[in-house]
């Protein structure tokens, strides 16, 4: 079984090891001073080689943090100022990015509408993070409820951003960008290519030949070519594909990309779950007289994806962060409009600034989402399989 | 489809009592036909309209399909390249240029991707917190940032902020590093070069022939003999001597400045080392946990019992961590490897020349969507199956020990 199920790539901070006199002879209490000296002596003075690293490193730490802090913050520019001020002082030029974070956050659109975008995408993470609590979902009823909130709340975010009713201003999907596209191709992307990927994973253990080989052949064929490819074929192929008078739009179509390419990914991690599942589990659900469908989405399932929450969200994660590879396809996601802020003639020449910012964005959302992998795994991540 | 129910019915020693068969549309064998029949029908039909599409629409534009234009002068244009390609060669060769220089840069990458991140997996598993640390919040902050991110920061550092090719730096002689990319001197090899490399090979196989000899010999008598050093002099001195007895000579092409760039000598495009270092940055990521994982994976009672049987720290870790490591650690890093080769292809953001760079602008310029597509799946699908294939070969060799 461990084969079929390799330990969380994203791996928790070592804990502290126990002090070394633990285990020694009792002795009388010692104060805060000594136990973090002896602390001191285990983990970072423990023989010279060692003693000799922490050196190393504490000079690389000196050398460095210093430095990055000159720039960001002492030599930096925080109030609004023009580029030869910033290029003046020499360190990070913030200014820039209070004149121009409203266009990276939310690139085209208009800017008298930007509370729009800014309110759906706050919705959204809070309807995301409310569902995301375990209590919210551990009873049936909670579940209907969350289930019931859903589809309504989408509805109106997108009403909201695209607007044409209650007096708000239409504002064309053309005009979308920034942090609430990257947040519509994962979110849209993440769910469909989890749906289409059951499917998948379930037709390449099919007992039927040919649906088996297709599934396999999907699979493989997804795996073994670069996104970038497939967002190409989405935008040069696809309307070769097409009756001429067919056009579909850009978004969908870098949509559709999304969700066939990742769909092969996580239909692998479901199969790993379905391989490791005992034999005892299909005989039972059969002798109970369920049927395929039956077994499937009530007794095989629910343990499958327990047991592959870590690898699936590790795919989730890498899902939001390839969101950027649309800017190949020229289209302005959060990435996009960070390149587009840096080549803006006022503030030629800097970029570390934008790309810092967006960076932060990545940075939380990820590793976010690969803390609640962690803490569900912790909860609920092996519970299932010892049932 | 009759054959197919008739092996539905109920075995001829059925009790008399059993139940009569159910209708055909409840028999699990014709379900199981419906089924796949619909799927080919339906898979069938979906491509068949697809291909019908594609047919018409490039009979509207007067193209054909197929790859004659393979043939065709090409007009793409790749810079200063090892391989000889200029704009006027074929569209074919402009292809082989694109797939060698993506696995120039995956191949590198990978190479240090390997060394990097087996560092950082030890360093976080350094006994010594703060080792330990620096490595953990390297690898938290690099995996958690787009990969396509890094390449355009990396990309602009090296465009921005290097000095222009007239105040370029010079950090040793004839070696020029500025915005235009890095200029060193090339070695030139006159003949002799098939000479050196015929010995080299002969001198790789003497000693690895020595060396079995000496492993042999060391089970048999328990010491390996005195002729240790005979197989490394031969590979480092039999190369050189061929080439000198060939007559061989070496030489230096050194870059001169010229104009607004530097002529000569060999050029590493900015391009290159963008996408090089932010591959290695973002993969090592990733590898140090697949590395560290597999060597937590080792049982402890290996280390303990190595330990007790008085090895050396160093030995415990080449000889009884590593090895058993290695397996836990191959497969994983393998696809890691693939997806690391696949993602080179984001060289197309920068315009570094791979081979999804080429087939854009080919597709451009001709006009062939479908073929450029196909080329780029076909050579992609093929790189996949060609590592995965050495790598079971080296995942064989390494799970073989186990007895």
């Amino acid at each position: 079984m461990p084969a079929a199920f390799p330990p969380p790539a994203h791996g928790r901070p070592p804990a502290l090891p126990n002090p070394p006199d633990r285990a020694g002879p009792p002795r009388v209490e010692r104060g805060l001073v000594q136990r973090n000296l002896a602390w001191a002596r285990a983990n970072l003075f423990a023989g010279p080689w060692n003693t000799l690293l922490t050196l190393l490193v504490v000079a690389l730490l000196l050398w460095t943090v210093p430095a990055l802090l000159d720039w960001a913050v002492f030599d930096a520019t925080l109030a609004p100022a023009d580029i030869g001020l910033c290029m003046e002082r020499g360190g990070a030029c913030w200014a820039m990015l209070q004149d121009t974070w409203r266009m990276i956050l939310f690139g085209p659109y208009p800017p008298a509408e930007h509370w729009r975008p800014a309110l759906a995408v706050g919705l959204f993470a809070l309807l995301v993070v409310i569902s995301l609590v375990p209590a919210m979902w551990l009873t049936a009823g909670r579940r209907r409820l969350l289930l019931a909130v859903w589809p309504p709340t989408l509805l109106v975010l997108a009403v909201l951003m695209h607007g044409g009713v209650a007096g708000l201003p239409v504002v064309e999907t053309r005009l979308w960008g920034g942090l609430p596209l990257t947040v519509i191709l994962a979110s849209v992307g993440i769910a469909f290519a989890f749906l289409l990927s059951l499917v998948l994973a379930l037709g390449r253990q099919s007992s039927m030949p040919v649906v088996r080989i297709v599934c396999i052949a999907y699979i493989e064929l997804m795996r073994g070519v670069p996104l970038i490819t497939l967002l190409l074929m989405a935008s040069i192929l696809l309307p070769l594909t097409l009756p001429a008078d067919v056009t579909i739009h850009p978004y969908l179509r870098a949509q559709l990309a999304f969700i066939l390419f990742f769909a092969a990914y996580m239909a692998e991690a479901v199969r790993g779950g379905l391989q490791a599942i005992p034999r005892g589990q299909y005989a039972a659900a059969k002798a109970m007289g369920l049927s395929y469908w039956q077994s499937m989405t009530r007794v095989i399932l629910p343990q499958v994806l327990r047991m592959i929450i870590p690898s699936m969200v590790n795919i989730f994660i890498s899902a939001f962060k390839d969101t950027s590879l649309v800017i190949v396809i020229s289209m302005l996601d959060l990435l996009g409009t960070a390149k587009a802020a840096t080549s803006n003639p006022q503030w030629w020449g800097l970029f570390i600034e934008p790309f810092a910012f967006i960076s932060a964005i990545y940075l939380v959302v990820c590793s976010a989402m690969s803390w609640y992998s962690r803490l569900l795994e912790r909860r609920y991540g092996t519970a299932g399989a010892h049932d | 489809m009759s054959t197919a129910l008739r092996r539905d019915r109920l075995p001829a020693d059925a009790p008399a009592g059993a139940p009569a068969l159910p209708p055909f549309w409840r028999r699990p064998r014709a379900r199981r036909l419906f089924w796949q029949t619909l799927l080919v029908v339906l898979l069938a039909g979906a491509f068949g309209w697809l291909a019908g599409n594609v047919h018409s629409n490039l009979e509207r534009s007067r193209l054909a399909f197929g790859f004659d234009f393979l043939d065709d002068a090409s007009k793409f244009f790749m810079g200063p390249n090892p391989y000889g390609y200029a704009p006027g060669d074929t569209v074919l060769e402009a292809f082989l240029a694109g797939i060698l220089n993506t696995i120039r840069v995956s191949a590198l990458s990978i190479v240090l991707t390997t060394v990097l991140g087996t560092l950082l997996a030890l360093m976080r598993l350094s006994r010594n917190w703060l080792v330990a640390q620096v490595a953990w919040l390297y690898v938290e902050t690099m995996r958690n940032i787009p990969l396509l991110l890094q390449i355009l920061f990396w990309h602009a550092i090296l465009t921005h902020l290097l000095p222009n090719a007239r105040e370029a730096w010079k950090p040793a002689d004839d070696v020029y590093l500025s915005r235009k990319g890095l200029y060193l001197p090339d070695l030139v090899v006159g003949q002799g070069l098939t000479a050196a490399l015929l010995a080299l090979l002969v001198a790789g196989t003497a000693a690895w022939l020595l060396r079995r000899g000496a492993i042999r010999r060391r089970e048999r008598l328990g010491h390996a003999g005195r002729l240790r050093w005979l197989g490394p002099a031969l590979i480092v001195l039999l190369p050189p001597l061929a080439f000198l007895g060939a007559g061989g000579s070496l030489g230096l092409d050194r870059p001169v400045a010229r104009g607004l760039g530097f002529e000569g000598g060999r050029w590493v495009s900015p391009e290159f080392v963008a996408l090089l270092f932010a591959l290695t940055i973002y993969q090592s990521a990733f590898a140090a946990e697949t590395i560290r994982s597999g060597i937590l994976g080792v049982r402890k009672g290996q280390i303990e019992a190595a330990r007790s049987l008085g090895l050396k720290p160093s030995l415990v870790f080449r000889k009884i961590v590593m090895p058993q490591a290695l397996r836990i650690i191959v497969p994983p890093l393998t696809s890691q490897y693939l997806s690391l080769t696949k993602q080179s292809s984001l060289a197309v953001a920068i315009g570094y020349p791979d081979v999804v760079r080429v087939s854009v602008a080919i597709t451009s310029d001709t006009g062939r969507a479908v073929e450029c597509i196909a080329i780029i799946m076909a050579v992609y699908l093929t790189l996949s199956l060609l590592t995965s294939l050495a790598m079971s070969v080296f995942n064989r060799r390494i799970a073989f020990v186990e007895k």
